[in-house]
């Protein structure tokens, strides 16, 4: 009862290669979800709020390590030493279009891995339109808000805080 | 015809009597005991490991987030173990000489996997989903504990079925928002009920037998 004859997640199987009850699938596999077609020139779905949520939570678990909480390229991995990634607000990447930052995820860059096997392809859009907000968000002006929004910010530089 | 006891065994006959029903009831509370400590639950247990992976240091000290490399935990029943080329996404560039880290180089040199030791297992009987529970707030830390105060990976719960009910008749007590998930001492900010609504947790269903044993 305890122990079934069955084999758990990645329970070993003496007698197969390497051990191994999990098979490595065969060359040329197209899993079942995979799209098959070439990828889009850009994001396949509408941008909604959803998508961007989506995008800074998988940006802060996968990316935030090394590119930073903002994509300044300054993650808790690089400060222990990991060669430092350019900043994401440079002007090459701010007119990079959005598949850049997908292939980059999906293939890798320069000591970057890739990240295929750890972030599915919809998701790996979301966090290219995350980027573009991200990029949006450290080239702001004052132009930018909202009358009610800027009349909040100016009493909060008057309640004496740094602008 | 003369007598076959003597008077004297009717002390001895309660004695035995009273002496039996005793040693069977200190057995059953010995057995009780025995069944629910870490030496059976496995609570505490740290296996040795290929290599001695921390979770203090990569968590605690880097603030790695779980999913980083339990990449499967919020779409699948397993929580997914990172391959070796996870472990070399930094470490193809930090470390590259530590003896420590020899097993994991060599792991990625032959194509080989590194032979993790399951510190948390579950009987076969039981059916557990991890999507299940951190996409509807149970947090990591619930079942797994403070590992990011764990040098060694070990067994930080009982793991017993009287565990698993404490949680399922009150999961309010143990609800977090759903950012909050991979965080380690989150304090509950007392909002369970609204959450349990959020979440859409049926609370007399996840007391049925079939919802584990099916």
């Amino acid at each position: 009862m305890r122990n079934q004859p069955r084999y758990d997640p990645y329970q070993a199987a003496p007698g197969w290669p390497n051990d191994q009850s999990a098979r490595m699938p065969v060359e040329g596999t197209v899993s079942r979800n995979q799209a098959v077609e070439t990828r889009p020139t850009t994001l396949p779905e509408p941008l909604s709020r959803e998508l961007l949520e989506l995008g800074r939570e998988r940006f802060d678990i996968f990316c935030s390590p090394c590119h930073g909480g903002t994509g300044n390229g300054d993650g808790a991995i690089v400060q222990r030493g990991f060669p430092a990634p350019p900043s994401l607000h440079s002007a090459r990447l701010r007119n990079a279009p959005l598949g850049h930052f997908y292939d980059v995820i999906s293939d890798g860059f320069g000591v970057m891995y890739s990240y295929a096997a750890r972030v599915p392809p919809d998701e790996r859009w979301a966090i290219a339109a995350y980027i573009r907000a991200l990029q949006l968000s450290q080239h702001g002006s004052l132009e930018d808000l909202t009358p009610q929004q800027r009349r909040e910010l100016e009493r909060q530089n008057q309640g004496g805080k740094a602008p | 015809m003369p007598q076959i006891f003597h008077p004297r065994i009717n002390g001895l006959t309660r004695i035995l009597l009273v002496g039996g029903a005793l040693a069977l009831l200190a057995v059953a509370c010995v057995a009780y005991f025995v069944d629910r400590s870490p030496y059976l639950t496995g609570q505490g247990a740290v296996p040795e490991q290929p290599v001695p992976f921390s979770h203090e240091h990569h968590v605690g000290g880097l603030g790695i987030d779980c999913r980083y490399c339990h990449t499967s935990v919020d779409r699948s029943t397993f929580a997914g173990l990172p391959d070796t080329y996870t472990c070399m996404s930094c470490h193809s560039q930090l470390w590259t000489n530590a003896q420590m880290l020899a097993p994991v180089r060599e792991s990625l040199k032959q194509d080989r996997p590194l032979v993790w030791v399951r510190v948390h297992k579950l009987p076969d009987f039981v059916y557990f989903n991890h999507q299940a529970h951190v996409t509807r707030g149970i947090g990591c830390e619930s079942c797994h504990g403070r590992v990011d105060r764990m040098p060694l990976m070990r067994q930080a719960k009982p793991m017993t079925m009287q565990w698993c009910l404490d949680c399922h008749r009150h999961p309010a007590t143990a609800l977090r928002p759903k950012d909050r998930i991979t965080a380690m001492g989150y304090a509950p900010a007392g909002n369970g009920d609204a959450l349990l609504h959020q979440y859409r947790i049926h609370t007399d269903r996840i007391t049925e037998c079939v919802i584990c044993h099916r």
